[in-house]
């Protein structure tokens, strides 16, 4: 699926990760930010990548500001930010969610 | 009304549904119902994402024992329905309507909680429901719209709509809400459900607090809407019962036990009969006793 609008999602609140989409043209790319990048770095990626992809995103520049946020926070606000690139926020993904 | 044992409900606690620190840690207060809001704690740009984060944390947060409850957006906005159905889908406890005002409301919702049911797989009749009651045609419908469903498992009164509907606001004496808190409750233990009183929201203010707490005890609320885990201690204490009425309720527990070894239909304590009101509210004094920690498994009271 194409990113019809950049769009972001969350907070630079403690316990949250702010998610930011935009069109991209070779892969989804992550450019993360986090004071525990070196220990959960790789996990916050797997978690971002693995729902866009259930959203068949393919191509999408990820910014992620993240302020310790568990697993489902991360997956929430991925999901938040996707449905509202896709402009379809009025139709929740229910196989995603 | 739905299968509703004695569950206790002494506190429900508000918790705003887009914020993931308070989310995550909701379950840590000991809070009887949890309850997160997607609706007035949610700034409209954010509905979407408050139900994702609420959806998420609920597949995989601990939160005990609570009673699981959401409050979703009124089906006069374009929210109601995909709250339902995310919040059925993720398994909620209880739905909690804001706003209601008649019995049809409390049926709609029912409707669509069903339909959600069977679109994603959930037990029919799993989802209860609750109403708030916010407005003087809520209060005046009460006894209906707490009947309304066998899915109902209680009401609330939220006092800051009503007052302001009812051209008053919030006293110190609680003299504006006394007609609805009697009618609120009067309808819910009618329909066999729970009852909830109003937000106490002056958090400096614990003497008023207590004294709100303590009135809403007497009148025989089964708890209260909490804004803050700081409040869950003191209700708590407002309903933990004395070591005379723990002991007392341990008596007629132990009748019982004797008429029914000895086979005898009649229960007699100290050369008096125990009637079932008496069995009813010993018994609720033990739940809440042990609920307070303040008996042992075999229900003896523990020395302080």
């Amino acid at each position: 699926m194409e990113i019809k609008q950049t769009a972001i999602a969350g907070t630079l609140e403690s316990s949250d990760i702010q998610i930011m989409l935009s069109k991209g043209q070779s892969g989804i790319q992550i450019d993360l930010e986090s004071d525990v990048k070196k220990q959960f770095g790789d996990q916050i990626n797997a978690v971002i990548t693995e729902t866009l992809k259930k959203f068949d995103i393919d191509n999408v520049k990820v910014k992620a500001v993240d302020k310790g946020a568990l697993d489902c926070v991360i997956k929430a606000r991925t999901i938040a930010a996707a449905q509202r690139a896709l402009k379809t926020v009025d139709q929740p993904a229910w196989e995603v969610l | 009304m739905a299968e509703n044992g004695e569950r206790l409900r002494r506190t429900m606690m508000f918790v705003p549904g887009n914020n993931p620190a308070m989310v995550k840690d909701a379950g840590i207060y000991g809070a009887d119902s949890i309850m997160f809001d997607l609706e007035d704690a949610v700034s409209m740009a954010e509905k979407d994402a408050a139900r994702d984060l609420v959806y998420e944390a609920l597949q995989t947060q601990d939160y005990g024992d609570a009673e699981l409850v959401v409050r979703i957006n009124g089906d006069d906005t374009p929210y109601y329905h995909n709250d339902i159905k995310a919040m059925v889908k993720a398994g909620i406890d209880v739905i909690r309507l804001p706003k209601t005002e008649t019995a049809d409301m409390v049926k709609t919702l029912e409707k669509d909680v069903l339909a959600a049911e069977k679109e994603f797989g959930r037990k029919e009749g799993s989802t209860h429901l609750m109403a708030a009651i916010e407005s003087a045609k809520g209060v005046l419908n009460a006894p209906a719209i707490a009947a309304a469903s066998d899915r109902m498992i209680g009401i609330a009164l939220s006092a800051e709509d009503y007052t302001t509907d009812m051209k008053t606001h919030r006293y110190p004496d609680g003299a504006e809400l006394q007609f609805a808190r009697n009618m609120v409750l009067h309808a819910a233990r009618a329909a066999g459900i729970a009852a909830f009183d109003t937000v106490f929201t002056n958090m400096d203010d614990t003497e008023g607090f207590y004294r709100e707490t303590r009135y809403i005890h007497q009148l025989g609320f089964d708890g209260k809407s909490l804004v803050n885990p700081r409040q869950i201690a003191m209700v708590n204490k407002v309903y933990e019962p004395t070591e005379k009425e723990v002991e007392n309720a341990k008596n007629v527990i132990n009748a019982i036990e004797e008429a029914r070894i000895k086979g005898s239909g009649v229960i007699s304590m100290n050369g008096q009969m125990v009637d079932r009101p008496v069995v009813l509210r010993a018994q609720r004094v033990m739940m809440l006793a042990k609920a307070s920690h303040l008996v042992d498994e075999e229900g003896n009271y523990i020395e302080k």
